[in-house]
């Protein structure tokens, strides 16, 4: 089985977990100020660049180019890593991964390690596996410490805690930390300081002790062998740096050609992400350096579906993916449900996009229908990921393997925000702050595809122009105008 | 099978639409983006200057002649008073007085006990107001600058460059970059920025204009 971990097992689907998100009005108040916030600052600093398209068109070049060779970047990064002394691990699957990594850390004699934030890692669920064998796996991002402290799931790829205010997170650290080490100090306030704080003592003795060190990685140049892991806090300058032996999971599709590449990428990166222009730290290692940082490298490079969604000729381009967060932050859907409705590690339009094609329609089928098709994630996205055009693609397929009840969950899934005029007001807007504009009268007639069905008993406002030309262009060429 | 043979023939069979005949160099990468978004008149090292400040990192600028006097102020205003100094550092520029210097090598629980560090740097770039260590001679190992919680680094105005890709093109990915753009910050609480979590709390950056490169040298 591929694409083992990325879905939440037991998750009601897309429509149902939404129903019960939409129900939240704290979820929503903390979501909709944390996504506009970022996405103004995010508005702000794109516009310093007045070759942002050139950046983003190079970005997508690149990770195509990459794709198309993958096999000789793999091979070439697996050489230039091991010729830096590192040693390179080639996991088919989420199991295997997990045995390798748990491999990895028993050979050490360790029985815990400190961890930076990755999503590979969360997706193939390495700290229940490790906890499994025995081996404590601690998080050290603030984040994803907070989720961690309360048995949670992360719920935005940048900001894994937003869906929590600073009242439970004292209350958590309070209550927690003292089982999973130092404990918070008495009289602990809800300022974010004195959490930070908090966290600050709380995960300094772990990195001081710690021997072993586990990372997800942002890229790795085939070229030279660099690994690069962007962060903020120095919690990865801590886990890269004082261990003695460090593991890095990485997908495959991490990898870019040349450490020239990495420019593009430095300047699309932070300021799509966290709308700064650099973030507060970047690390890079090329295999082992004598006397400075961990002794020991290793590098293992997870497919987990990743070839099955290369397989896809439309569906490809979601492994193109930097994982920024920007298209969350513009998705009205997003929004409105959080991320958890997605069911997945990966959730917001991205995960829509990259959760089926992980593990296949079948298995996430009403994650294609969770969007409004109105195109701002497309406008976002540093790397120009066509999402409009994988979900309608995927949205084919869906319809395909299992006919008309899809149809049916079509509905409801794109329902949960069109339903209601207000909800399908953001949705306009949200597109309009994407920077594109409704179609002239703002009315479109019958929808082509799988959603003519719907629009045959609606007038359908224009969810947006280009998402919408692009889906039509594709459904036309098809000679599919039902 | 191996599983990096597994890998390898998904990832050959995934890509059967990709021609036998297509090389890599076939797939066209533009690359018509600006190698510098410094405009045209402006200063490098005034850029430089006001965006580290723009992390709430404290800048200053001086010459050779008011270096030492500079890094004593910076201390006093941060009460540092111990202070690790990496290899390869111009001692000669220490201020005297009222620190002591902690020579490398030092270990993990002795930096951990320091006020900060003080260094020299690889390279600046000034659109995006970075500082980068590559551990070279006066930067120290990487968890010198990360343990402490106060980290001084004087950049000669020389080492700046004006955007991202001049200052990869400058620097060796073969050693262990760590690119420092503020200090460390998180906004994982309500999005409200929080200095400091694990990397050091305080930035203080010296902008040295002229002449750093004979002491450095010397
Ligand atoms: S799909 Fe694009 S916008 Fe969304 S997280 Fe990935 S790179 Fe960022």
């Amino acid at each position: 089985m591929t694409g083992q971990g990325v879905v939440w097992l037991g998750s009601p689907p897309f429509p149902k977990a939404a129903r019960e998100a939409l129900k939240n009005d704290q979820l929503r108040a903390n979501l909709k100020r944390a996504t506009t916030t970022i996405r103004d600052k995010r508005l702000a600093v794109a516009s310093e660049l007045d070759d942002w398209e050139a950046l983003r068109e190079s970005a997508a070049a690149i990770k195509r180019r990459t794709a198309r060779h993958l096999d000789r970047y793999l091979l070439q990064l697996e050489e230039s890593v091991t010729v830096a002394g590192g040693t390179v691990h080639w996991a088919a699957d989420a199991a295997e991964a997990n045995r390798i990594v748990t491999e990895l850390v028993r050979a050490t004699g360790e029985r815990e390690v400190v961890k930076i934030k990755s999503m590979a890692t969360q997706e193939i669920g390495l700290n229940e596996h490790l906890a499994e064998a025995g081996i404590t796996a601690y998080e050290t991002d603030l984040a994803e410490l907070i989720v961690q402290l309360g048995d949670d799931r992360p719920s935005h790829i940048l900001v894994p805690a937003i869906h929590k205010n600073r009242g439970e997170i004292r209350d958590l650290f309070t209550a927690e930390m003292g089982s999973w080490g130092r404990p918070a100090p008495d009289g602990l306030t809800d300022e974010p300081a004195a959490l930070a704080e908090a966290a600050r003592q709380h995960l300094r003795e772990k990195f001081l002790r710690a021997k072993v060190a586990v990372s997800g990685a942002n890229f790795a140049c085939a070229e030279t062998g660099t690994v690069v892991v962007v962060e903020s806090e120095g919690n990865g300058r801590m886990c890269l740096t004082l261990p003695e032996t460090l593991i890095t999971v990485m997908g495959i599709e991490k990898v870019v050609p040349t450490w020239s590449d990495l420019e593009v990428f430095l300047q699309l990166l932070p300021r799509s992400s966290t709308g700064e222009r650099m973030n507060p730290y970047t690390s890079t290692w090329t295999g082992t350096t004598e006397g400075d940082g961990p002794s020991a490298f290793h590098l293992v490079l997870l497919d987990n579906g990743r070839t099955d969604t290369l397989a896809d000729t439309v569906g490809r381009q979601a492994l193109a993916c930097i994982r920024c967060s920007a298209c969350l932050n513009v998705c009205p859907v997003y929004e409105r449900t959080g991320g958890h409705a997605y069911g997945s590690v990966y959730p917001g339009p991205i995960g829509a996009v990259l959760t089926p094609q992980l593990v296949g329609v079948e298995t996430a089928a009403s994650l294609p229908f969770a969007s409004t098709l109105c195109g701002a994630c497309y406008d976002a996205c540093p790397v120009k990921i066509n999402i409009p055009e994988v979900l309608t693609h995927l949205r084919a397929e869906v319809v395909e393997a299992k006919g008309r009840s899809a149809e049916a969950l079509a509905m409801k899934a794109a329902g949960v925000v069109l339903d209601s005029p207000r909800l399908l007001g953001a949705a306009q807007k949200a597109a309009a702050l994407g920077g594109r504009v409704l179609s002239r009268d703002g009315r479109i007639g019958r929808l082509p595809g799988p959603l003519h069905g719907w629009s045959d008993s609606r007038d359908t406002p224009a969810p947006a122009t280009e998402s919408f030309r692009t889906w039509w262009r594709k459904n036309k060429e098809n000679g599919e105008s039902r | 099978m191996s599983s990096r043979e597994t890998v390898l023939a998904r990832i050959r069979a995934a890509l059967a639409d990709v021609p036998a005949e297509e090389a890599p160099q076939d797939v066209p990468v533009p690359r018509d983006y600006r190698r510098s978004h410094v405009r045209p008149g402006e200063d490098t090292v005034t850029l430089f200057a006001e965006r580290v400040a723009d992390y709430r990192a404290n800048v200053t600028r001086t010459d050779r002649a008011g270096l030492t006097d500079a890094i004593a102020a910076a201390l006093t205003r941060r009460e540092a008073r111990h202070l690790a100094v990496p290899a390869g550092f111009p001692t000669e520029l220490l201020p005297t007085g009222g620190w002591e210097w902690h020579p490398e090598p030092l270990d993990v629980p002795a930096l951990d006990g320091l006020d900060g560090a003080i260094t020299l740097a690889a390279a600046g770039i000034a659109v995006t107001g970075t500082i980068v260590l590559d551990t070279g001679a006066g930067q120290g190992r990487r968890a010198l600058t990360l343990v402490p919680d106060y980290h001084l680094c004087i950049v000669d105005a020389e080492q700046i460059a004006d955007d991202v890709p001049d200052a990869l093109a400058r620097l060796d990915p073969a050693r262990p970059l760590t690119f420092v753009s503020g200090p460390s910050a998180t906004s994982d609480i309500e999005l409200d920025r929080v200095e400091g979590v694990h990397g050091p709390r305080t930035l203080d950056v010296i902008v040295v204009e002229s002449g750093l490169d004979a002491a450095r040298t010397a």
